[in-house]
């Protein structure tokens, strides 16, 4: 028998009805799949191939034919935007699963045992703190060279802090709560503790925080790859892209907007959810807002 | 007072020993040996031997990071590879344009952050206060790279304003040199100011709804007193942990702001010594940029204890 949360539960349909009028999660939602379903469109079609270099159609204006433009190579700028967001999507995924793989342990381990670890945990987040992401990633491609594998590893290591201190603060709120004490008195040890009754209370938190590193994660690779350390040509990625744009600001300016507008929305998509989602979760946050 | 700060001391004193090992470590596994990169392919091996005797690279690693570390404190950051000339040199070119260019983006952000947060927090669920923060939520996801390629269109392609890069130097009179770093400095500052307009919001809010301003307010004090000294202080330290967090994201900002208008700043030293690779511009450069963001969030901590007065009666 397993004892969870000592506040009535919330009913599945109660929360799925408060999503529906929340509109900050409503508009979120409704970026980030569409973000998605395109990303996942782009396996089976786009309106034209990016490997394909036109060159007599190069640096043409949007029009019909081509609703973004096209880029110096005549490829397709809205084809290309459609592949690149399986490269954000993918690299800012595998990050957030790495910090969240990694720095949830270490958090929920620190706040269980306190003292000594709990410590030495937090001085370890100074250090990693200390390196602003960008830094760590150019340090690391300057190991390992570019590419988007490194870019996803500097992204990652940025993120095992994070979430190490949200799970931290989180659990550390849990612990002193009445169920975990009836828990540590039907004989339970704090890894079990941890694992039945810690992790679930502290869910929503990490998905909050998921969500806001998802878009950081989105934000960093197209720095990275737009100063030439991310993913690498030919594979579409927007910072790439814009990378491409600059010099060619006079003669195409869309080369620019399309691949930013789809950076902007994307993360603007994945913070409104974030926080539509902190809203419906927890009607505390509601009250600062 | 002086336990907090003392303890504070310390651990931003760790860190930054802590950082310098883990910055050394890195680039000691990178592969690519300093003397063949100098003497190009042709050098034999003899002599490669006798210039890695010279730069001490055959001494043992500990050893060798303790004259590294030592140099640092006393400003000495060795020769660079490629240029030949001492770091020191690289980097004090260098910095004049980057710490410049960082200070006004966070001097901007600031200025424009903490009005918008006072007015929307006051005008709470009004229409202004979510139209301030629908552009704000923009803000936040807007990349500073692609802000910055759309202000150059606009203000240097369009309407030939501002100049779309390069640095004439402070030599050429402060004027024309601070309008090349206008740009740049609008371009960083404008995300990190939504954000920091997001959280000023929020702690103003949590502030108006305590005891004390009500009382503040019957007393008859005006509102605008209220917000300023009483809501504001106390609001200010969530506002100055994001400010700290934030320096941290503008220098890191600059590398890459920099190299999108051809500043020739910290940033694009890193790149091309990167490029070159030039390991002890990139040591250097790296530790600079690292001491600069421990060293800014020592002062953060440090001033939460002017901000609050529980933390200086501490002990």
């Amino acid at each position: 028998m397993t004892l969870h949360v000592d506040i009535p539960e919330e009913t599945l349909a109660g929360i799925l009805a408060k999503a529906f009028r929340n509109r900050s999660f409503l508009v979120g939602f409704v970026i980030t799949a569409l973000v998605g379903a395109v990303a996942v469109l782009s396996y089976a079609w786009t309106p034209y191939d990016v490997t394909r270099l036109v060159i007599s159609d190069k640096t043409l204006a949007p029009s019909w034919a081509h609703w973004f433009g096209t880029d110096h190579f005549g490829r397709d700028i809205l084809s290309m935007i459609m592949v690149g967001a399986r490269n954000s999507i993918a690299v800012a995924l595998v990050a957030v699963g790495i910090g969240m793989g990694v720095g949830v342990p270490l958090g929920a381990f620190a706040a269980a045992r306190g003292g000594l670890a709990d410590e030495a945990l937090m001085r370890l987040n100074d250090l990693v703190f200390a390196f602003p992401a960008l830094l760590s990633a150019i340090m690391i491609t300057a190991i390992f060279g570019p590419g988007a594998i490194n870019a996803i590893i500097a992204i990652g290591i940025f993120n095992i802090p994070v979430f190490a201190r949200v799970a931290r603060a989180g659990a550390l709120a849990i612990w002193p709560r009445e169920f975990i004490l009836a828990a540590r008195a039907a004989g339970k040890g704090p890894t079990l503790i941890t694992i039945e009754h810690i992790l679930p209370n502290i869910a929503t938190l990490l998905l909050v925080q998921g969500t806001i590193q998802f878009a950081l994660g989105i934000l960093a690779e197209a720095g990275l790859s737009y100063v030439g350390l991310g993913a690498q040509p030919p594979m579409p990625s927007w910072g790439r892209m814009l990378f491409d744009a600059q010099t060619r600001m006079v003669v195409a300016p869309w080369m620019a907007i399309f691949p930013g507008m789809a950076i902007a929305v994307t993360v603007l998509g994945l913070n409104l959810l974030g926080d539509g989602i902190a809203d419906i979760l927890d009607p505390k946050s509601r009250r600062q807002r | 007072m002086s336990a907090y700060l003392l303890k504070r001391l310390i651990i931003a004193a760790a860190t930054l020993v802590l950082a310098s090992m883990v910055v050394f470590a890195v680039l000691e596994i990178i592969p690519g040996d300093p003397a063949r990169l100098m003497l190009g392919m042709n050098a034999s091996a003899e002599q490669v031997e006798v210039l890695r005797n010279q730069m001490g690279l055959n001494a043992p690693l500990a050893l060798r990071y303790l004259h590294w570390a030592g140099g640092l404190l006393s400003l000495d950051f060795g020769r660079s590879y490629t240029y030949s000339v001492p770091v020191i040199d690289l980097v004090r070119e260098r910095v004049v344009v980057s710490l410049p260019l960082a200070l006004i983006a966070l001097a901007l952000s600031t200025a424009i952050a903490i009005p918008v947060g006072l007015f929307s927090a006051s005008r709470r669920g009004r229409a202004g206060d979510a139209i301030a923060m629908g552009v704000a939520q923009f803000g936040v996801a807007v990349p500073n790279f692609w802000f910055a390629l759309m202000l150059i269109y606009l203000f240097a392609v369009w309407l030939r304003l501002v100049p779309a890069g390069g640095f004439p130097g402070w030599g050429a009179g402060a004027w024309p040199a601070l309008k090349s770093l206008l740009l740049p400095a609008v371009a960083l500052a404008l995300p990190q100011a939504a954000i920091l307009a997001r959280v000023a919001r929020s702690a103003l809010i949590e502030v108006l709804n305590e005891d004390y301003i009500r009382t503040a307010r019957a007393k008859g004090m005006p509102y605008r007193a209220v917000l300023w000294r009483h809501a504001l202080r106390n609001a200010m330290i969530p506002v100055l942990t994001i400010l700290g967090l934030q320096f941290a994201f503008l220098l890191a900002g600059t590398i890459i702001i920099e190299n999108v208008f051809y500043l020739p700043g910290l940033g694009r030293l890193l790149f091309q010594a990167i490029t070159q690779r030039d390991l002890i511009v990139v040591e250097s450069v790296v530790m600079l940029l690292v001491a600069a963001v421990i060293a800014v969030n020592l002062l953060v901590d440090l001033s939460y204890a002017v901000v609050d007065p529980r933390l200086r009666s501490r002990q």
